[in-house]
């Protein structure tokens, strides 16, 4: 390891750093100055966030072929490092509420993100599962940290026994590739495929296919999402936030690493999967959520629908030619994605006021009891929904664009169709929020903190609609040539 | 006339594969637990015979020391007054599994056989040596080094957070 590779690593290690600590701050600190723990997690995440910015990348892998930073990684550092510090936004007077403020929840967030940082920035599939595993464990934990509430350890321990079973998949599915081609370097293998194709296809096919599960798992693609409703449902509301937002973010960053261009010049077979998945997805994400009148809940199924449009930016990048223009889409879709479904949760944070379980009748009339929250909330549900001025249209617009140039006509109708499917639940929250009568006077709950992170995002959310550029011009460009 | 290697290789193969079986059909889990032992050290014994010390050496320190102590451990606080193996059931497990395991060996039987796997060359004398697993480890898979053990940590925090009573609390949990 040279001193470079200490530069190039400064991110993570500012990161690892911080959630330190704050473990040993946690231990010295009297109990109504936890929340300055919050301020502290939100400093270190800006520190690396900056010290992210000015990495030197290249496309080369690093520190003895384990990591690739490269400006996809450096984009992708990005989107985690803002899902994070605005999860700790949103739970700094949250945790407080709930009488769950502990230090350790900023430090397991921290330690979260450290993981799903080194996934996006994986050059080697060893580091793929260490990742996924520094990226998982602190959530089912964080899932389960409302322990004296059945619900919150129901949801750990679902979340803990199904993500084991999903995290043991993957290697097996590491050991079997390992088997065929010699080699856990990911640019290695994507070299040696072809002749471990025509000598032993078994085993390349089996360990893909549990590769390819072990990360739907955690992207909640179905057929693999039937943990999420409930482990939302059931978790603390700002575990989940941040939940949703980094475990599909991260998934997401290793699923590009692996399955990202290339695949189709050895096998077609494999694209189609992951077509099939993509498009089952989107309609059973989309159709399930319909019949949600539980918030949490339909935040769950509308969130397994996203992972939907985001597998179709990755069958997108197949083809060579249009891979730079489909992984723009996916790390744009990835980040609104991350904006608006943490300012939807916050929302939801606020509404719940000092109870649990958000129903979608106590949001009747809630715009005249408090216009700018729902103002806030009507950006998110348009957002989410696809429809313009917001960025979610942008996103949605990137990703169909870049599959129907890539020829895939059929799985972008599926997109449209289950797009204007979401249209109907999504504008139900905002239709009774805006013409049902008030009937509940549930009490929400006002927090300086939770209330900058949602207008943060909402601003976010509406600015990069109207001006994508913002966003588009920090994009990789040349995304196709840093990939094998 | 098989050689020495081949006498000690049945022999630890041998004991291996019927303390596996022994392992799944006793009904005490204590007596499971011992079997499973047996199996271990003779995975370990099968380690030596590929020259890799050090990986035998882990087997037993790591696998036969720490982990059957930890599932030692488990039986006596879960079953600690009548030693027996729990009588909740799903319905249909025992067919239901006797079925899956069937098409997992099934499944890795045609695909090793399938696979023409050739001759592996013979390592380097000093593979699988303590000196060389350090250097390796330290090395090649320095960050994957420090990254497990950042996982470790966690870990450690999770099971104190979940498991450490509070003074708050510490009045519902009492009896």
């Amino acid at each position: 390891m040279t001193l470079n590779d200490l530069f190039v690593l400064s991110p993570e290690i500012i990161v690892t750093v911080s959630a330190l600590i704050i473990l040993i701050l946690d231990l010295f600190l009297a109990a109504e100055f936890k929340r300055s723990l919050a301020g502290f997690t939100l400093f270190g995440i800006v520190l690396a966030a900056v010290a992210n910015a000015f990495i030197p990348i290249g496309s080369a892998p690093l520190i003895q072929g384990m990591l690739r930073v490269d400006a996809i990684s450096q984009f992708l550092n990005l989107i985690f490092l803002v899902g994070a510090g605005v999860a700790a936004l949103l739970s700094a007077d949250y945790v407080k509420r709930q009488g769950i403020a502990r230090g350790e929840y900023y430090a397991l967030i921290l330690l979260s993100t450290l993981g799903a940082m080194l996934m996006g920035s994986s050059a080697n599939l060893i580091m793929i599962f260490l990742g996924l595993e520094t990226l998982s464990i602190p959530l089912y934990i964080l899932s389960a940290f409302m322990r004296t509430r059945s619900a919150s350890q129901e949801a750990g321990l679902k979340y803990f026994l199904l993500g084991s079973f999903a995290s043991a998949l993957l290697l097996y599915g590491i050991a079997l590739l390992y088997g065929a081609t010699g080699s856990i370097q990911i640019d290695e293998i994507l070299a040696k495929l072809p002749a471990a194709m025509l000598a032993t296809p078994l085993f390349v096919y089996a360990g893909g296919g549990l590769l390819l599960v072990g990360l739907a798992f955690k992207a909640a693609v179905v057929p693999f999402h039937m943990w999420a409703p409930d482990v939302y449902e059931g978790a603390p509301t700002s575990a989940t936030a941040f939940m949703a937002v980094a475990a599909k973010a991260g998934a997401f960053a290793a699923l590009l690493r692996l399955f990202g261009p290339g695949l189709m010049q050895i096998d077609s077979a494999g694209v189609v999967i992951i077509g099939i998945l993509a498009g089952l997805t989107m309609i059973f994400g989309n159709i399930a959520a319909l019949a949600q009148l539980n918030l949490k809940r339909l935040l769950a199924y509308s969130s397994i629908a996203h992972a939907g449009y985001l597998l179709l930016a990755i069958t997108a990048a197949q083809s060579t030619p249009l891979a730079g223009t489909a992984i723009n889409g996916l790390l744009f879709y990835l980040l609104i994605y991350t904006l608006m479904t943490l300012g939807a949760f916050g929302v939801v944070i606020l509404a719940e006021g000092r109870g649990e379980n958000l129903s979608l009748s106590d949001f009747s009339g809630f715009a005249s009891r408090h216009p700018w929250i729902a103002g806030a909330m009507a950006i998110f549900m348009v957002s989410l929904a696809g429809i313009p001025p917001t960025a979610g249209f942008i996103g949605k617009f990137l990703i169909f664009s870049a599959v129907i140039q890539a020829g895939e006509i059929g799985l972008a109708l599926i997109g449209v169709f289950a797009s204007v499917i979401s249209v109907y639940y999504y504008l139900r929250v905002v239709y009774y929020m805006y013409m049902r009568p008030s009937t509940s006077e549930r009490p929400v709950f006002v927090s300086g903190f939770i209330v900058l992170g949602v207008g943060l995002t909402a601003i976010a959310v509406l600015v990069f609609g109207i001006y994508p550029s913002v966003i588009l011009q920090w994009l990789p460009q040349a995304a196709s040539a840093t990939l094998p | 006339m098989p050689t020495l290697n081949q006498i000690i290789f049945w022999f630890f193969a041998f004991t291996a594969v019927a303390s596996g079986i022994v392992m799944i059909t006793r009904q005490k889990p204590m007596q499971s637990a011992i079997a499973f032992l047996v199996t271990l050290l003779s995975l370990a014994g099968l380690y030596l015979l590929l020259d890799a010390q050090f990986v035998a050496i882990l087997q037993i320190i790591i696998y036969a020391g720490a982990i059957l102590v930890l599932i030692l451990f488990v039986i006596m606080l879960l079953h600690s007054h009548s030693g027996e193996g729990s009588t909740s059931k799903v319905p249909l497990q025992r067919p239901v599994a006797i079925l899956l395991s069937l098409i997992l060996f099934g499944g890795s039987i045609y695909l090793f056989a399938s696979t023409d796997f050739g001759v592996a060359s013979t390592p380097p004398s000093d593979m699988g040596t303590a000196q060389n697993v350090g250097h390796t480890l330290f090395d090649k898979f320095i960050l994957p080094f420090e990254v497990a053990s950042i996982l470790l940590l966690t870990g450690l925090i999770g099971a104190v957070v979940l498991a450490k009573r509070e003074r708050e609390d510490s009045s519902n949990d009492a009896h």
